[in-house]
């Protein structure tokens, strides 16, 4: 039943996909007939999910054509559920805020092919995760990264679109040779493309386990943006259009985590060494995300380093479930993957949440830079309230939803920190500073990216005329911030959609007794914070009653001339945050002073560019080239030399195999 | 007596954070004096009357350090530090933030170290090998890190202080001679490092190591 | 915890104590400089004025501005409805719960420092700016000192850990739990803004951090934020009290009289800190902070090594 739902559900992505750049040039209703399409397939696609995650067990059907090399089987279990449920919704709601946001470009650009792509690459998306043979994931895999490539060039007559999105594609391309690679050798070991063929082969011994391990670490990990091997992320997200970028950041990265995830269910018990590579790359893609993303000056720009971050923690989370399992600590190993998991989800919520957020802001007033914004929750009320949701989430904090994941992962390191013993238990400890430091970092960011665009007064004039977005973008925003805070007020529901995927990651047959019993609680202590609020609200309004209430200026320290220029920015509100990592980001500076009595200009700016890019991946490319370029004497353009060449190795060859065969 | 031994180590793990952490060259200084009296008293804790080890050699090594390592060299390294008008705040190389965290995890890897490589003899504080090497690692980090002589000398003490705890782990078998001649050894090279500093202030007006790499040829 | 007299003690002591720690501490430090001070009740004084006063607000404020110190105060008080205060747990008590204390402290920031940016205010930005850094480096010494009195409990859960506390010199654990208590201590100064990180006496807006981000408020949401500062000041000093002061986990008349003692001991503390360091300069404070979680690492490390887990 549910895979027939969610094949449905791709048949209506792809007819209407197809629907919408048919009807040609009448841009609104190909937008329309790819926004239904998207949301009926959004909404199959869910039901499927949900069916198949409350009934348990996995369904798998095979066509009767085939594909060279491989078979079309698709299959679902609890694992590929729970992602198709996040596809859904995330997939869903910024199709709903992207019928409203792409609007605006109406006459400018053609929509048709915008709404098409969009719905091709959910449907990849879902065919990803529905695949049960490597040919077929494959095809799946290279569909979604080709759609996904034509979303992000959507504006395509500006040159940074057009660099992001070559750098995009370059980078999901080696990420892919080390996926093809890994299938080979997967192949090669178990004799078949297909999954259960490779489930039944067991695990790959000899050393194989590890380097497929790492191939899929590379592979899947360009695309889910660990470090060092994200820098296509920062340059490509802010560059789609706001929609594509909720659903690109919300749900496609975490596609890498799905792969790694499905990776590892073929590989067996995993060492030791596995779990702490994998917390080793969650600390420093969670720590390095957010100060990024603190350095930033660029609303969306800056979201896309927190993905950076939260795929960090969703590492985290993946590490310490690895750490456990290796070990055989169920409980352990159950909090990681269940904390991880949740962390897709809430992540693919949140994040999609701020990306609409950062759209409408854009949507609004023209102006990405932080610093030109400011005062916009007094014109744009609802926008200001569920970005204000978005961002607390986001920071971990309850009463949300993230705050329930990384709650997860915090117990799993404290359990792993006191059972684990040995090196798993020291890197299991080693998640729960760094947990800490990013969740703190976080808030620091949030504070900043809420306080300085929608709070205080605007900073510029595209910010004061500041308009609320139209009903298409603003209700997707209403329910992805509902959503979070029901996550957050009612843990134990959602949690229990995400646990059978973590059993199946973790390999567990049951649930370790009683970890989540202490989930009613969060719902408790979140009720009760709530109701304090409120009462508080109550008694201050009974108090104000009897008493006088006005608006006067804010206090200027008797300074009265300020103005909005005067207010603290987003630059200088990160400065004190950033100074003490200052060797780890890569600030160049430029700082003309004012001079002499009547000083006529003076400038400071600042930019932080990626470190990874620039000093680690940059370089190896350079070095690689120069290595190449120096083989470059043996093509000298002569067809007499390629023959040469071809006869010297006719003749190595041939003495080799002689020799070989010789007595 | 292991759990005041360790505790005692313990201490002498955090004055080594203390040394890496401060800014001022006095409070340097004087930390490292406390961690010459934590020294002297690490025999008689460790040992103890009764504990194998006649209390006579116990006595004159703690006397010995607490002589040395907590009077003579403090007073000396700040008596250089006034009289060289050197700058009250200690120069890094390394960010105090940094040398911290990275001092954190020096102590991390002596502990594994210590798990490692098992000292002879019978040792009773299961902190003692790692406080050693860590106190060796984090003077070696002091001489790597800081610009200044007198923090240079700062650090080869602490180096020569975890020479001393890790000495106390053969207490028993090493005669007493051979730890005061360290200790004689020790207040030999400050001497010579004073008189060095002294010189270095008078003829360049700062004591700056950087300056001796333009002596070269 | 169970019970309905336990709970009520422990509501009863969260709601009325608060207050008098402030009045401890200015009174330690009036002794200290020789003068009288105001008076130990001072607190509850200007709380009660302050609930009658009516309310003057920022003009570019919204509704951020108002519900910053709601927020934060609810916040802080649902935090110490999970911490225990003169028993072994508190009425919220469930495993795992020292993760969600952090966080709604984190919460409280989160808000306050919100409510400071609304005012368009470049010194309530600045106070906002220096809590949200201090506040991040916070973090992980907290957690790490929590780390070494959770892990030989097995759970990040308070009633676990403070029972599994060592009470007896000799066991191998108490120079660690001495770390953590150190550690703990210097949380206790940063989270609530006292010297050396922040100076609660200060009357320059440059220099302040906690005093400059709530200049704006007046009125019962002061009264809501000078509450809730004493509010903090008790949650927080709690954990640092269990660890130094052995809190019968059954509770009871000792418990109350152990929690008390313990917690004027630590204000004590507090005012003679204040009384004999300077403030240290801004740039010095994460030095300061992270020195403090490297001690904690520290701690965690030599744990480790004792094969405590």
């Amino acid at each position: 039943m549910s895979l027939v739902l969610a094949t449905l559900g791709i048949g209506v992505l792809l007819a209407s996909a197809l629907a919408a750049v048919a009807v040609g040039r009448r841009e609104i209703l190909a937008l329309r007939l790819g926004t239904a399409g998207a949301v009926a397939g959004s909404v199959l696609g869910g039901a499927a999910a949900v069916e198949q995650l409350l009934r348990g067990g996995a369904t798998l059907a095979r066509a009767p054509w085939r594909l060279p090399l491989g078979t079309v089987t698709v299959g679902l279990d609890p694992l590929s559920a729970f992602f198709l449920l996040c596809i859904a919704v995330v997939g869903g709601l910024a199709a709903v805020y992207g019928a409203g946001y792409l609007r605006g470009y109406a006459g400018q650009r053609r929509l048709g092919p915008a709404a098409a792509f969009y719905n091709l690459l959910v449907a990849a998306m879902i065919g990803v995760v529905l695949a049960r043979d490597g040919v077929l994931f494959l095809l799946a895999w290279e569909v979604m990264t080709v759609a996904s490539f034509f979303l992000v060039t959507f504006e395509d007559d500006r040159e940074s679109v057009r660099r992001a999105g070559l750098t995009y594609l370059i980078a999901s391309q080696l990420g892919v040779i080390a996926l093809f690679v890994l299938f080979a050798l997967l192949r090669a070991h178990a004799g078949s493309f297909a999954f259960a063929g490779l489930l039944a082969a067991g695990a790959p011994g000899g050393g194989l386990a590890d380097v497929a391990f790492l191939l899929a670490l590379v592979g899947f990990g360009t695309k889910a943006g660990f470090w060092p091997v994200h820098v296509w992320l920062p340059d490509a997200h802010p560059a789609a259009p706001s929609h594509v970028s909720a659903l690109m950041s919300g749900v496609m990265i975490k596609m890498g985590i799905y792969g790694l995830l499905r990776t590892l269910t073929f590989l067996g018990a995993p060492p030791l060494w596995w779990g702490a590579t994998l917390v080793g790359i969650g600390i420093v893609s969670g720590v390095i995300g957010v100060l990024y993303a603190l350095a930033q000056h660029d609303l969306k720009r800056l979201l896309a380093y927190h993905s950076v971050e939260n795929i960090g923690i969703i590492a985290l989370g993946l590490g310490v479930g690895l750490l456990g399992q290796s070990r055989g600590e169920a409980t352990v190993a159950f909090l990681g993957y269940a904390g991880a998991l949740l962390h897709v989800l809430n992540h693919g919520l949140f994040k999609g949440l701020l990306f609409e957020g950062a759209g409408s802001v854009l949507h609004a007033t023209g102006e990405r830079a932080i610093d030109r914004l400011g005062g916009l929750g007094r014109s744009m009320p609802v926008t200001a309230l569920t970005f204000l949701a978005g961002a607390v989430a986001i920071s971990g904090l309850p009463p949300f939803n993230g705050f329930v994941s990384e709650w997860l992962i915090f117990v799993g390191a404290f359990r792993g920190g006191a059972f684990l013993g040995g090196g798993a238990g020291v890197a299991a400890l080693a998640v729960i500073p760094a947990l800490a430091l990013i969740g703190g970092l976080a808030v620091a960011c949030f504070v900043k990216v809420y306080g300085v665009v929608f709070l205080g007064v605007a900073r510029s004039d595209a910010a004061a005329s500041a308009h609320e977005a139209g009903a298409a973008m603003r209700w997707p925003m209403v329910a992805g911030a509902a959503l979070c805070l029901a996550i957050g007020v009612l843990p134990a529901t959602f949690v229990g959609l995400a646990a059978p995927a973590a059993l199946q990651a973790a390999a567990l047959a049951a649930e370790p007794l009683g970890v989540l019993g202490a989930l009613p609680a969060i719902t408790r202590v979140a009720l009760i914070l709530l109701a304090a609020a409120a009462a508080l609200a109550l008694l201050r309004a009974a108090l104000l009653r009897r008493a006088a209430v006005r608006v006067a200026p804010t206090w200027g320290c008797g300074y009265p001339a300020a103005t909005p220029r005067m207010q603290y920015t987003a630059a200088s509100f990160a400065e004190p945050v950033l100074a003490p990592f200052a060797s780890l980001l890569h600030t160049t500076v430029v700082d003309e002073r004012p001079a002499g009595y009547f000083p006529r200009t003076a400038r400071h700016e600042e930019h932080v560019g990626d470190m990874a890019g620039e000093r680690l991946l940059v370089p190896a490319v350079r070095r690689v080239l120069d290595a190449a370029g120096r083989l470059r004497v043996l093509q000298a353009g002569r067809i007499q030399l390629y023959l040469a060449y071809v006869l010297a190795t006719l003749l190595v060859l041939l003495v080799w195999q002689v020799a070989a065969v010789a007595p | 007596m292991t759990a005041f031994a360790d505790g005692l180590l313990l201490l002498v793990l955090v004055t080594d954070l203390y040394i890496l952490a401060s800014s001022r060259l006095a409070a340097c200084v004087r930390a490292t004096a406390v961690q010459g009296v934590l020294l002297a008293a690490l025999p008689l804790v460790l040992w103890g009357p009764g504990g194998g080890v006649p209390l006579v050699h116990l006595l004159l090594m703690s006397a010995g350090a607490l002589a040395v390592k907590a009077g003579v060299i403090p007073a000396l390294l700040l008596r250089a530090a006034r009289e060289a008008n050197a700058r009250r705040e200690v120069e890094p190389y390394v960010s105090l933030h940094l040398s911290v965290l990275l001092g954190a995890a020096l102590v991390g890897l002596s502990l594994w170290l210590a798990r490692v490589l098992v000292p002879p003899g019978d040792v009773a504080a299961t902190l003692l090998v790692p406080a050693a090497f860590a106190t060796a690692l984090l003077g070696f980090l002091m001489l790597v890190a800081r610009k200044y002589a007198v923090t240079q000398v700062v650090g080869y003490l602490m180096l020569d202080n975890g020479v001393f705890i890790f000495g106390q782990s053969l207490a028993g078998s090493l005669p007493v001679m051979v730890e005061l001649g360290i200790l004689l050894d020790l207040l030999v090279a400050v001497f010579v490092m004073g008189i060095a500093i002294h010189h270095i202030s008078r003829e360049f007006d700062h004591i700056d190591t950087r300056a001796l790499a333009s002596l070269r040829d | 915890m169970n019970g309905i007299l336990p709970v009520a003690a422990h509501v009863a002591l969260l709601v009325l104590l608060p207050p008098l720690l402030p009045g401890v501490i200015g009174k330690t430090k009036a002794l200290v400089a020789g003068r009288r001070g105001p008076p130990l009740l001072q607190t509850y004084r200007d709380i009660g004025k302050l609930l009658r006063k009516g309310a003057v607000y920022g003009r570019p404020t919204t509704w951020v501005f108002r519900a910053g110190p709601l927020v934060a105060l609810a916040a802080t008080f649902v935090a110490g409805l999970i911490v225990p205060l003169a028993a072994g747990s508190g009425p919220l008590d469930f495993a795992g719960d020292v993760v969600a204390f952090a966080a709604l402290l984190g919460l409280g920031r989160f808000f306050t420092m919100a409510a400071a940016l609304d005012t368009a205010s470049s010194f309530e930005g600045m106070g906002a700016s220096r809590e949200a850094a201090f506040g991040a480096f916070v973090e992980p010494g907290l957690f790490l000192a929590l780390t070494i009195v959770c892990i030989p409990a097995g759970s990040a859960t308070f009633a676990r850990a403070w029972a599994a506390l060592p009470w007896t010199v000799w066991s191998p654990t108490w120079p660690v739990v001495l770390i953590a208590a150190v550690v703990l201590g210097v949380v206790l100064l940063a989270e609530n803004s006292r010297i050396p990180v922040d100076d609660p006496a200060t009357h320059l807006e440059l220099t302040m951090i906690h005093e400059v981000m709530v200049l704006d408020h007046s009125g019962p949401d002061l009264a809501f934020i000078t509450y809730g500062a004493a509010l903090k000041l008790l949650v927080v000093a709690a954990l640092l009290v269990h660890l130094v002061v052995p809190v019968p986990a059954e509770g009871g008349w000792a418990g109350v009289l152990w929690f008390l003692a313990g917690t004027a001991a630590v204000a004590v503390v507090i005012g003679v800190v204040e009384s004999t360091n300077a403030r240290l300069r801004l740039q010095r404070v994460p030095g300061f902070l992270i020195g403090a979680a490297a001690l904690a690492a520290v701690g965690v490390a030599v744990l480790v090594a004792q094969g405590q887990p």
